[in-house]
């Protein structure tokens, strides 16, 4: 049998699907998933984007509403737009959705993530770190002789920054809460 | 008042307020209580089947030829899992079902008890919803909450899972209109604009067809009627699903016969050289499109379905209309009429013109054969001889369903139950049962592969216990054909696997079940066997040999497009190019 000339990347949703990988523009967006607080709810929009193929770039879920028995999932996914359009539509038919609101589209909006970052080192390193942190408005949380845990608030890219600067300076271990995220004004 | 009762009791008093009239099912340990409590009393029927997958596509069965909910009950652990097929199935055709399972008490739950399995977790990703029922006072309205959710909007399957001791203890009835579920209201009203723009374009459309599927069937007799109404006024033509066959006629002057890969000339020609495309309740599913960018590339698509998921999903639609069939119907209708009933008759006469060319090819011809039975004669028969009859046909997978498909007219919606998406072989026997059993004098026929069929067998047990006579039209070809039939077109003719050895004998069978088994192996006899199965008054077995080489056409092959399709008498040695190969 002949080699099959199928081309890489194809069939993600159909079968008969096979796209031309280079017509694909790819686009990140923010989505605040309201929903239902019962178990098995984050199981339930998380199994939708790996049972689907979608992908998921950060992820946060807490409860917002105690009395209404609301929690916010934030998410932050990448795909094609017709993927985009579909990771919503399948979104908002999901029984314990109660509403999705592409942030990305909707106006302007403010994203934030806390990060912990440890770094080890002594000396010259040491300090140029704590010096780098202030730049960042990162805060020292733990301190020992050779070590510091800084907490920061900030955009994505602001945190990507810091962890850079900090990787030759000694960073060993992160922690980041993934994406929050508000649409502007009221 | 409150009322206050058991957990168990609650199962039965919600059922029975959401008017169910039968359960399949199957006792175990973490369902005793409830069994106990279906025994004291007489308004719901248990149907016990022999398999808890026979359960669920009885209930299916039932679901699809009432247009009601189906009722499955079964215990924890290998009860539940034994019914993930079925669950897939009707999530995959969206089939309103709802099951209830046991499971073990609240406090074992996590320790690895016996029959423990998480079922929730399990069938999370293939329910349009699933409960653990952790308190005996939210059992009531959890399960009014999971009929309201399997039967609205896109319908599909739910499953509420109840612990033992929640069954067993004492709690308050939450009657069902205070059940809580309006938070769950699909639009039903398709956007009045959208349905104008519709309208616009089947007034001046020269070469329009509507593109019918589950979804028509899934709103109710009326959107059938609707859909009928609509097309013979227009008179533009008509091609349908394999899930919406029996919405539009098979008498019906607009009627193309269905479309997809194993669909007519002409519905697949027309589909790829319309100029107007009316999806309706349709999902553009791969067996209907075939390669996507070429289907039906000179067409605009209006797109008329519940689920907004479903548009744009696959193939890009001009016209999309979110809402229930029967009701964008009935407003197309109007509005089209109060804008004077406008068509393209002098276009649509040149489209006809042309479909009756595409007619002439007579697609669906075979050779005749004296002496061995030809699998689409045997099905030729048997419509002629059931023709007018209060019949229903359920089916297996494979050849023998699409030749059904082929051979067999539906003439009214909730008369044809197959699985579609899922493609489950062993779905029509306990189908079967399931229809019978919700219409005890009509004739159900299985048309059946002798392959599927063994899958499932056991469900004859379930027919014999409750007299459902159901008449199991086997073809026979002692072989799995549809993977024969890929196998001679793209895997060399190595037919690996694809043969049934050791087949029982299928009357003995039926005799050691004490229904009636006929053998038939000659044309010259078939009439008159058939007739015979008609005549019993009981289940039947029918074995009917067949042609065992016999292949299934027309035929898109994977990775192809509408307007390049093989016929009967082509030659079929590497039709499938090696990108389709990959695809299935």
């Amino acid at each position: 049998m002949s080699p099959l000339q199928i081309k890489k990347g194809s069939s993600k949703h159909s079968a008969y699907d096979l796209r031309d990988p280079n017509a694909e523009l790819i686009e990140t967006h923010t989505l605040a998933v309201i929903v239902d607080n019962e178990s098995g709810v984050l199981a339930r929009v998380i199994g939708l984007f790996s049972a689907r193929g979608y992908n998921i770039d950060s992820l946060t879920v807490a409860e917002v509403d105690h009395l209404g028995h609301r929690s916010r999932i934030t998410v932050v996914t990448s795909g094609t737009p017709q993927v985009i359009t579909q990771i919503k539509a399948q979104l908002e038919r999901m029984v314990i959705v109660h509403e999705v609101h592409d942030l990305t589209v909707e106006g302007p909006s403010v994203q934030r993530e806390l990060a912990l970052f440890k770094v080890k080192g002594r000396g010259d390193a040491r300090i140029e770190a704590l010096r780098l942190a202030e730049i960042f408005r990162a805060n020292v949380v733990d301190s020992t002789l050779e070590s510091f845990v800084f907490e920061m608030t900030g955009t994505p890219e602001k945190v990507d920054a810091f962890a850079e600067l900090m990787r030759p300076l000694g960073l060993i271990e992160v922690a980041r809460t993934g994406v929050a995220a508000l649409a502007r004004g009221a | 008042m409150t009322r206050q009762m058991t957990g168990a009791k609650m199962v039965v008093q919600a059922l029975k307020d959401q008017g169910v009239e039968v359960v399949f099912g199957y006792p175990g340990g973490a369902v005793l209580p409830i069994y106990d409590e279906v025994f004291q009393q007489n308004d719901i029927r248990h149907i016990l089947v022999r398999h808890e997958q026979g359960a669920i596509h009885a209930a299916e069965g039932y679901a699809r030829s009432t247009g009601k909910p189906g009722v499955v009950l079964v215990t924890s652990g290998p009860g539940a899992t034994n019914v993930v097929t079925g669950i897939v199935d009707a999530l995959m055709d969206s089939i309103p079902i709802v099951v209830l399972s046991g499971q073990v008490p609240t406090f074992m739950i996590g320790s690895d008890a016996f029959q423990e399995g998480d079922t929730v977790g399990i069938t999370r990703p293939c329910t349009k919803m699933n409960w653990l029922v952790k308190e005996t006072d939210k059992l009531a309205e959890t399960i009014h909450q999971a009929f309201h959710v399997a039967t609205t909007g896109r319908p599909g399957p739910v499953l509420v899972d109840i612990p033992k001791d929640v069954q067993f203890a004492t709690g308050t009835y939450c009657e069902k209109p205070k059940a809580k579920t309006d938070h769950y209201a699909p639009r039903v009203k398709g956007d009045p604009e959208m349905i104008t723009k519709l309208v616009e374009l089947m007034e001046t459309a020269e070469r329009p067809v509507f593109y019918t599927g589950g979804g028509v069937i899934n709103s109710g007799p009326g959107a059938s009627h609707l859909l009928r109404e609509f097309a013979e006024a227009t008179g533009f033509p008509v091609t349908s699903t394999l899930m919406g066959l029996g919405a539009y006629p098979a008498s019906g002057k607009s009627w193309l016969g269905m479309l997809g890969m194993h669909g007519t000339y002409q519905a697949n020609w027309a589909m790829h050289d319309c100029d107007l495309m009316i999806n309706i309740g349709a999902r553009f599913d791969d067996r209907i499109t075939g390669r996507i960018n070429a289907f039906s590339p000179g067409s605009k698509k209006a797109h008329i379905d519940i689920d907004p998921s479903s548009i744009n999903k696959v193939i890009h639609t001009d016209v999309p209309i979110i809402g229930d069939v029967g009701h964008v119907l009935e407003d197309a209708l109007k509005i089209w009429k109060s804008r004077g009933r406008k068509v393209n008759r002098e276009a649509l006469a040149r489209w006809w013109k042309q479909i009756e060319e595409w007619k002439a090819v007579d697609c669906l011809a075979y050779k005749p054969s004296s002496g061995v039975i030809r699998p689409q004669h045997a099905l030729a028969r048997l419509e002629a001889l059931t023709k007018g009859m209060d019949r229903y046909i359920t089916t297996e997978v494979g050849q023998h369903q699409m030749w059904a498909a082929q051979y067999l007219g539906f003439e009214d919606p909730n008369r044809w139950m197959t699985s579609g998406g899922l493609g489950t072989m062993g779905y029509g026997l306990p189908a079967s049962v399931g229809v019978q059993i919700a219409h005890p004098d009509a004739l159900v026929i299985n048309v059946a592969g002798e392959a599927s069929w063994l899958m499932n067998m056991q469900e004859m047990g379930t027919a014999m216990q409750y007299r459902a006579p159901v008449k199991q039209f086997i073809l026979n070809n002692e072989r799995l054909g549809m993977v024969r039939q890929w196998q001679e077109l793209l895997h060399g003719e190595r037919y690996s696997s694809s043969w049934s050895e050791a087949l029982p004998d299928f009357v003995k069978l039926a005799e050691a079940f004490g229904c009636k088994g006929i053998r038939c192996d000659n044309e010259a006899d078939l009439d008159d066997a058939i007739r015979d199965m008609l005549a019993y008054d009981g289940p039947v077995i029918f074995d009917c040999l067949v042609e065992k080489h016999e292949n299934c056409f027309p035929m898109i092959p994977s990775g192809n497009a509408h307007n390049d399709m093989i016929l009967g008498d082509a030659k079929t040695q590497g039709v499938i190019g090696a990108s389709g190969a990959v695809l299935v």
